[in-house]
């Protein structure tokens, strides 16, 4: 089966560590804050200005000028900190945020992104995509394998216009995760009752699947 | 003393000197911080073939989105176009221009240009669409993009505090790229929920010093929230 949004965020907060800045992006990712073991302490960024973003208020504390990046309410943790954007941005493109987590319609093997705009269709804007995908080393992209189509979304080169070059080298997708090492994605791990089979089926870009590929564990 | 008395009482003469053609930049993080009366002042004058460079262009009804209504605006600087319908249809016909900026190079382009900084290297955007036809230098083995730094005939901001040398404070997320957004325009336009006297804020909590400040004026604000996500108890 494919995973769920919430499976894929709580494998996606598989990844965290204690101690970790972690800046998720707009919907998958940021379930992922659900997710963060009660033993762990994680800090999250929102590139709009603030670190240490609460969960969502209670009705009474919703307070307009206290937004995510996805623009939603939310709340602050103590020791949450504010900032303007050009302070968020040095801190994201200085490297300082520990993890970064965000959605794209195509990644390729060369570990290329595409996730802003279809030429013709749909214009997102790249928000600060572009510039948390330049400035993190550890960055995850979740998205789903393939289009409602079939058509695989992990390819040999991106069709649309790029959010970064060579940049990526960690796939979450609703069948499994993959890693992308010199020109190839790795297929490390299958979504629960996922075979090998139908992952290959549905990547386009070049795939190396070792000899063991466990399924994930939740 | 009064020669740093920076409040104008009205919005006519806060946006006294905006001309057809000019170049605004404008603070806010979609409907969050947005300079709602200051907006509201360019639409009453009609003011036209604007360039406006600011994170979002609002939303179809709300902030810098009553200004597509009209057609007041020539040209966008912005990272976001989600969310606002009039704002993608009239950029997918043409009639708008845009010119997509990375987040983090919009605010950094402002806070060149408040700064005296023509330009700077930046590695977003490099090998897409972004970096094309744009000057690439490498350091230390990386190839980084130049980007040119922004200057506005007007900066049109909100903050929370103001004293009347227009001396700034911000609140929580509200704060975003206004500060930038101040120090980047020829005339820059503050509006603010309180003016208290010079000497009641603390040196140590102000945000952003008036020397940036050109005209603060004491508005009052609706702050439309565009997601209002709440949690049960």
């Amino acid at each position: 089966m494919a995973l769920t949004r919430d499976q894929l965020a709580q494998r996606v907060a598989q990844e965290f560590k204690d101690g970790y800045y972690v800046n998720l992006g707009i919907g998958i990712p940021t379930l992922a804050a659900n997710f963060i073991p009660d033993d762990m302490d994680v800090i999250l960024q929102s590139e709009n200005g603030l670190l240490g973003m609460g969960q969502f208020p209670l009705d009474e504390e919703v307070d307009a000028d206290l937004i995510n990046a996805g623009k939603q309410t939310v709340t602050m943790v103590p020791g949450a900190s504010i900032f303007s954007s050009a302070d968020s941005f040095a801190m994201i493109r200085g490297g300082h945020v520990d993890l970064t987590v965000l959605g794209a319609f195509e990644v390729d093997c060369q570990g290329n992104i595409a996730s802003y705009m279809i030429p013709g269709k749909l214009i997102k804007g790249m928000g600060g995509a572009m510039d948390l995908v330049a400035g993190a080393d550890n960055i995850i992209v979740t998205m789903t394998h393939a289009s409602k189509h079939g058509d695989s979304k992990l390819l040999s080169e991106c069709t649309l216009p790029l959010t970064g070059k060579a940049c990526i080298k960690r796939v979450l997708t609703d069948l499994a995760l993959l890693d992308i090492e010199d020109g190839k994605f790795i297929l490390r791990e299958r979504a629960p009752g996922v075979s090998v089979e139908e992952i290959v089926a549905l990547t386009s870009g070049e795939l190396v699947v070792p000899d063991d590929v466990p399924e994930m564990k939740f | 003393m009064s020669g740093f008395d920076k409040v104008v009482n009205s919005y006519e003469a806060a946006m006294a000197g905006l001309e057809d053609g000019m170049t605004v930049i404008a603070g806010g993080f979609g409907l969050c911080g947005i300079p709602e009366n200051l907006i509201a002042e360019i639409k009453r004058k009609g003011t036209r073939e604007l360039t406006v460079a600011s994170n979002n262009c609002g939303t179809d009804d709300c902030g810098l989105g009553i200004l597509l209504v009209d057609k007041q605006i020539k040209k966008m600087i912005a990272s976001y176009v989600g969310e606002n319908a009039l704002f993608e249809a009239q950029m997918m016909s043409g009639e708008l221009e845009v010119e997509l900026t990375p987040q983090g190079t919009l605010a950094e382009k402002m806070r060149a240009g408040g700064a005296g900084i023509p330009a700077f290297y930046t590695a977003t955007g490099y090998g897409t669409p972004v970096g094309e036809g744009k000057e690439v230098k490498e350091f230390n083995g990386r190839p980084y993009i130049l980007e040119e730094a922004l200057q506005g005939d007007f900066s049109i901001a909100k903050a929370w505090k103001a004293d009347r040398y227009g001396n700034l404070v911000f609140r929580m997320t509200a704060r975003n790229f206004n500060p930038m957004a101040v120090t980047a325009g020829k005339i820059a336009v503050v509006e603010v929920e309180e003016i208290v006297e010079v000497g009641e804020l603390s040196p140590d909590e102000i945000h952003l010093p008036g020397i940036y400040v050109d005209r603060l004026i004491l508005g009052s604000f609706e702050k439309v929230i565009e997601q209002r996500t709440v949690r049960s108890a």
